[in-house]
């Protein structure tokens, strides 16, 4: 289990990084390496040159802003899970981290690394969605901004072109006074999951359901937003009736079929399950927002 | 079987070299090294530090774990190329000079939280750089089991490992 | 005598150097120059080569050598079939490299040596192999019937043994029972996962003419043989040694892997030392797997709950090779009444060739699948008979006065008859029920239930045969400079503690500290004979033998001691480390003993000139060895069993099952155990809990998932799922010591009791707690999420 042969380029500038993926059609960017060196290991990866980009200026810093916290391509996973200012402006971010495999793999692999392998089990990917957020990508005819939505396109792509890097990736803020909850279920701990949950949602003054986001992962090719489920959700007491109804709605987001870990008839359950415990939790964190403000 | 010695000598492989330096359990170290050597190979079969072990090579089982930069990571997933000006601490600087053990090593022993001890450098080095973290301990059983997750053992069972780091931080006063 | 060891809580010997990082695994052996083997392995599950072509991998940059099945010469042969036994038609083992057909994905195909493995991986990439695919029927009832695919063209219906096997009146039990209950129960295919995979490196020394093997096996002695009879090489030219070895649990004990051939071969051949370190990949594709057998079990009762007779049938999945024989499936067949009395067997089994890796013996050897399939059994028959699930069990346990108990007609995988030698079966089943809180959990799960919380009991009692023969030997010796006392054996570790309990054995009779002692195993240099680590069989076996010669040389000390203070033996004691006269302060110490006991000729220091002739305390009336003597203070003895001991023990648990999620959590496990008496009970239990999560693992995780086209589509621990610390509940481990009579020491072996009930307990809890769904059943394991989601989706849940 040992890489085939490669090139290596560690450049300092970003400009330079792209062009070296411009000129090499089978060149991939090394951020933090844990996901790609285990394929390069099983040779399930051969690529023709590596780009480490760990020695490019200006990608290491986490910046809580007024609306995001962007978050750039060399930050690791830990860093982001422990970074205080994030954990106080959106402790789902620190929730879901932990789900994120062991410590060692989060001191090394990159929370935009994550993103853009699109692992549809993952965490990261899930976490954009869930939020709404975005990733600027850059390349040779400039930098433009990727909605969440948008950038996970299926199985392991995103739509970043070949000849661009992901400089950062935009995370939003919760909404003030809002509730949230994140669980999966997982084979053993720190694996990918089996099926995740996300949820965000306010309560008004006579406890409806306001901006509710649902998103789930490994339930599909790509981390999906639960739109009906939403629909369903906004506006009401968030009852066993319209959990019934969400869940309902969400059913048939269920595409995965059945693998080595569990059938798609145990992913439907599994989601069920998720939706009614993320949804009565994050109502349960809205309200004791509530009492405390 | 003949006692004539073949001339075996081979080319060597066509993989690009290059020079790196870091520095290794104090120590800065200068090699020339393929480009797609592992950090793992680097350190046992360049270095001859083969404390560190090898138990997959796709970073599920942490045999390999080493400090980089002060923090557990995974040398089996990171080049040695990579790893270029790094920091890398490895089992071997662990205990003291004249082979007393470090309190996480003796704590260890007592414990029987070890049977092959394949596992065991990787294991010892994921607990002493989370005790060298700063982020509190969490000494629970869950909390343990938390940072011990990461680190496949197929002998112990784990609880004696348990028991370990309970010990460890009882002797280095890390109990509070 | 200084304070008795044997029973005590003694840190290991070995631990600092492995803590330290300075074990020396194969792959740590420096051996400058040595090249470095990669195997190409067959894609196809069954196909037909039609043409090997290396010519792009010999020219590759670094290659030293690339073979296939024409360039190995004598090595091309079938690998031995270690387990010769009747019930066995024409059985199939392994080429070193395949030579006409593969048989399983992961198969040898051909060897590349390089100068690095990075090199010897490429140039796999660059042979090309004409492949004709061949169909394969991967279900074996399948793979029974006429007209199925097969595995060996030679082997009618895929049928690698059958075996019946009777134990007093079967048809006359069912006959007379008042109830039958059938079950129909399944294991999956598992594998050990050592942390360190498998690993060999040779040394050929062309001007002595000795070769010398590093490798990661259990059964050096066993290679070395091997190796000398495969290369015509006189055995003692054969140097095998298993240094530190990451774990073996059964996988390491199988001899041959085509590597341990083909790595001294090339070694030899090219004049440079020669590594093969298997990788995580190959482990899963090409070492040793067990576990899965289909059994059908039947149990004919009387209204009491009184197990009359047992009837088995069950097809055990061999893979595509048999080398090791039936063993896997004999025990399997011999544990099938575990610790009932039950008087009348039936039990029957066919070993099916499949394409997948070969099947040898995995921690539990068949155990777990007996196990399994009894103890769901006996759940299904309480629960007909409306009987407590411990009660059922209480009246069929043998009683403490019946032992010996003896099964005729049964043979055990050493081929003697079945004879369970001591115990406290009703004991251990109360405790486990005490240690448990068995006779509360109703109101526990009834409360739980009001709170939405699904709670199950499960249990399981085993038992297991340890401690085979045929022999093993010791070696105690004592230094006569140091005083420290030396040790041999034919065994190697894999981190059971050997080194500390044989020191514990010996430092009792020498009165010296266990840390003194210093057990050398795992080099055929250092001990001539002996057998293999397996069967649980190291502390039991080689522990007596050492016991044994540790009395004999203890014996000599005393007489030399009683010369050498000029007073009778019987006023001699041995403790730190020196021969004292009781009651005085009078001593000598063991090295000047040692040293005196070796009539030497120079004095290479003071204490050896009382030993030479001239000296004062020389007698002259005459040879300075008498005849019949030997120098020094050593002997070598040997122990062979009578027969296998057999230990047993009661596991039981409580779990909680999440309805929604389909996930178990084991909230609280128990486990009662007794190997007899315990030389160390913190190793006893190391062992014990390492096998439990193991056990876990192959209740809940573990599964190697075969598709329909041969390939594995887990071959990775990833995908395999080894448990981490996460998975692991705590346990508590409570010991009885029951005396084996059948040994001096009175011990048992323990290296396999912790994994066999698992199984049969989560499954029996999983049970119990979704009874408030209906009687839902789960007859397979490992238990998996999807399982417990269509058990519920059956009952509309």
């Amino acid at each position: 289990m040992k890489p085939s042969i490669f090139g290596y380029q560690a450049p300092t500038t970003l400009d330079e990084a792209i062009s070296l993926l411009a000129g090499d059609p089978d060149a991939a960017v090394l951020a933090g390496g844990q996901t790609l060196l285990p394929a390069m290991n099983f040779r399930a990866a051969n690529p023709s040159l590596l780009v480490d980009i760990q020695h490019i200026d200006g990608l290491r810093s986490i910046v809580v802003g007024a609306e995001a916290i962007v978050v750039k391509a060399m930050v690791r996973h830990r860093e982001f899970e422990l970074d205080a200012d994030v954990r106080r402006v959106n402790p789902l971010i620190a929730e879901v981290m932990q789900h994120v495999a062991h410590i060692p793999i989060r001191n090394r692999g990159t929370v935009v690394g994550s993103l853009c392998h699109a692992d549809p089990s993952a965490e990261m990917p899930l976490l954009l969605v869930l939020l709404g957020g975005s990733v600027i990508v850059q390349g040779l005819s400039g930098s433009r901004e990727i909605a969440a939505e948008k950038f996970f396109q299926s199985f392991l792509t995103t739509a970043r072109s070949h000849d661009e890097i992901v400089v950062e990736a935009r995370f939003p803020l919760l909404p003030p006074m809002a509730g949230w909850a994140f669980d999966e279920v997982t084979r053993r701990h720190g694996d990918y999951a089996v099926v995740g949950v996300g949820c965000v949602l306010s309560l008004d003054e006579s406890s409806r359901a306001s901006g509710v986001r649902l998103a789930a992962c490994g339930i599909a090719d790509r981390p999906v937003r639960l739109k009906e489920a939403e629909t369903v959700l906004n506006g009401t007491a968030l009852g066993t009736s319209d959990l019934d109804a969400a869940v309902a709605a969400s059913m048939a987001a269920v595409t995965q079929p059945d693998d080595i870990n569990v059938s798609a008839s145990y992913r439907r359950r599994a989601l069920g399950t998720l939706i009614r415990r993320m949804v009565a939790k994050a109502a349960q964190r809205a309200q004791m927002a509530e009492v405390a403000s | 079987m003949t006692r004539m010695m073949k001339g075996t000598t081979p080319v060597r492989s066509a993989d690009a070299q290059t020079e790196v330096e870091l520095t290794v359990n104090g120590e800065v170290v200068r090699r020339i090294v393929s480009l797609r050597m592992l950090l793992s190979d680097f350190l046992r079969h360049e270095l001859g530090l083969t404390g560190t072990h090898v138990g997959c090579e796709h970073g599920v089982c942490g045999c390999c774990t080493v400090l980089i930069d002060g923090k557990p990571g995974r040398s089996c997933l990171t080049l040695a190329v990579q790893a270029n000006g790094y920091q890398i601490r490895t089992i071997e600087s662990v205990a003291s000079a004249d082979g007393t053990l470090h309190p996480v090593q003796q704590a260890f022993k007592e414990c029987h939280g070890l049977q092959c001890g394949y596992c065991t450098p990787g294991m010892v080095m994921n607990i002493l750089g989370r005790f060298e973290e700063k982020e509190p301990l969490d000494l629970s059983d869950d909390g343990i089991r938390e940072l011990l997750s990461g680190n496949l053992c197929r002998c112990t069972g784990y609880l004696n490992i348990i028991a370990a780091v309970r010990r460890a931080a009882e002797l280095l006063g890390r109990t509070a | 005598m200084s304070t008795r060891t044997f029973g005590a809580r003694i840190e290991r010997n070995v631990d600092p150097k492995l803590l330290r990082g300075e074990g020396a695994f194969v792959d740590d052996i420096p051996l400058p120059d040595a090249l470095h083997v990669a195997f190409l392995r067959s894609p196809h599950a069954r196909a037909r080569i039609n043409s090997i072509d290396t010519k792009a991998a010999k020219a590759n940059p670094g290659v030293v050598a690339v073979y296939t099945s024409d360039d190995i010469g004598a090595l091309d042969i079938e690998m031995p079939l270690l387990i010769p036994h009747p019930s066995m038609t024409n059985p199939q083992t392994q080429r070193p490299l395949a030579r006409g057909d593969v048989h399983y994905v992961g198969q040898t195909v051909a060897m590349v040596v390089a100068v690095d493995r990075y090199v010897a991986e490429d140039a796999t990439a660059l042979i090309e192999v004409d492949y004709t695919p061949l169909p394969v029927e991967m279900d074996m009832a399948k793979a029974l019937s006429d007209g199925a695919p097969l595995v060996h063209a030679t082997v009618p219906n895929n049928l690698a043994a059958h075996f019946v096997q009777t134990s007093g009146d079967p048809d006359g039990a069912f006959a007379a029972a008042e109830h039958v209950t059938k079950i129909t129960v399944q294991v999956d295919r598992s594998t050990a996962a050592p942390m360190e995979c498998r690993a060999v490196a040779a040394r050929w020394e062309a001007v002595t003419g000795e070769l010398t093997m590093w490798d990661g096996t259990q059964a050096p002695i066993s290679v070395r043989g091997g190796l000398a009879s495969v290369f015509g090489i006189d055995e003692d030219k054969v140097r095998v040694i298993a240094p530190d070895v990451g774990g073996g649990f059964g996988q390491k004990v199988l001899l041959f892997y085509p590597d341990e051939l083909l790595v001294p071969m090339a070694a030899m051949q090219l004049g440079r030392p020669v590594k093969y370190i298997e990788d995580r990949r190959e482990n899963f594709i090409g070492s040793s797997q067990e576990r899965t057998q289909i059994h059908t079990i039947e149990l004919a009762a009387l209204k009491s709950g009184e197990v009359i007779g047992l009837r088995d049938f069950f097809l055990h999945d061999t893979g595509a090779f048999i080398p090791y024989g039936i063993a896997v499936a004999q025990v399997a067949s011999t544990s099938i009444a575990g610790p009932y009395r039950i008087p009348n067997i039936f039990v029957e089994f066919k070993a099916v060739y499949t394409p997948t890796v070969q099947v040898t013996p995995y921690r539990g050897c068949g155990r777990p699948q007996a196990c399994f399939a009894l103890e769901r059994a006996m759940d299904q028959l309480a629960q007909e008979l409306g009987l407590d699930r411990f009660e059922i069990r209480r009246r069929n346990l043998i009683a403490d006065h019946q032992f010996p108990y003896a099964r005729e007609g049964l043979l055990f995988a050493d081929g003697l008859k079945v004879t369970l030698d001591s115990g406290q079966y009703a004991r251990a089943l109360a405790m486990a029920a005490t240690e448990l809180g068995a006779e509360d959990f109703a109101t526990v799960q009834a409360k739980a239930l009001s709170e939405g919380r699904y709670l199950g009991l499960g249990l399981a009692c085993y038992v297991e045969g340890t401690g085979l023969g045929p022999y093993e030997g010791g070696h105690v010796k004592i230094h006569p400079i140091t005083g420290k006392v030396y040790v041999n054996t034919g065994l190697s570790t894999q981190g059971q503690g050997h080194d500390t309990v044989f020191a514990q054995i010996v430092a009792d009779q020498l009165g010296v500290s266990p840390q003194d002692v210093i057990v050398v195993e795992g080099d055929t240099k250092a001990f001539d004979w002996g057998v293999a680590t397996f069967a649980s069989r190291a502390a039991v076996v080689s522990g007596n033998a050492i016991h044994k010669t540790a009395i004999t040389v203890r014996n000599k000390v005393l007489q030399a001691a009683a010369n050498m203070l000029d007073i009778d033996v019987e006023s001699i004691e041995l403790r730190d480390s020196a021969a004292w006269v009781k009651g005085s302060n009078r001593f000598v110490p063991l090295a000047a003993i040692a040293t005196a006991s070796n009539p030497l000729r120079y004095a290479f220091n003071k204490a050896a000139q009382a030993a030479t002739q001239f000296a004062p305390s020389s007698k002259h009336d005459g040879p300075p060895l008498a005849e019949g003597e030997v120098p020094g203070l050593e002997a070598t003895d040997y122990y062979s069993p009578s027969q296998s001991t057999w230990a047993y023990g009661v596991h039981a648990a409580i779990v909680e099952v999440d309805p929604g999620l389909c996930t178990v959590k084991i909230r609280k496990y128990v486990c009662i155990h007794d190997c007899g008496n315990m030389i160390n009970p913190m190793l006893v239990e190391g062992q014990v809990m390492g096998g439990i999560a193991q056990g876990i693992g192959g209740a809940l995780y573990e599964r190697l998932d075969y598709q329909a086209d041969g390939n594995l589509a887990n071959a990775s621990l990833m995908d395999f799922l080894v448990p981490y610390a996460t998975e692991i509940p705590d346990v508590s481990i409570l010991h009885l010591e029951t005396p084996s009579p059948l040994n001096p020491l009175g011990v048992k072996g323990v290296g396999e009791a912790g994994c066999i009930a698992v199984g049969a307990v989560v499954a029996s809890g999983v049970e119990d707690a979704l009874r408030p769904f209906g009687a839902l059943k789960f007859r397979q394991v490992p238990l998996s999420p999807t399982m417990i989601a269509d058990a519920l989706e059956q009952v509309r849940h």
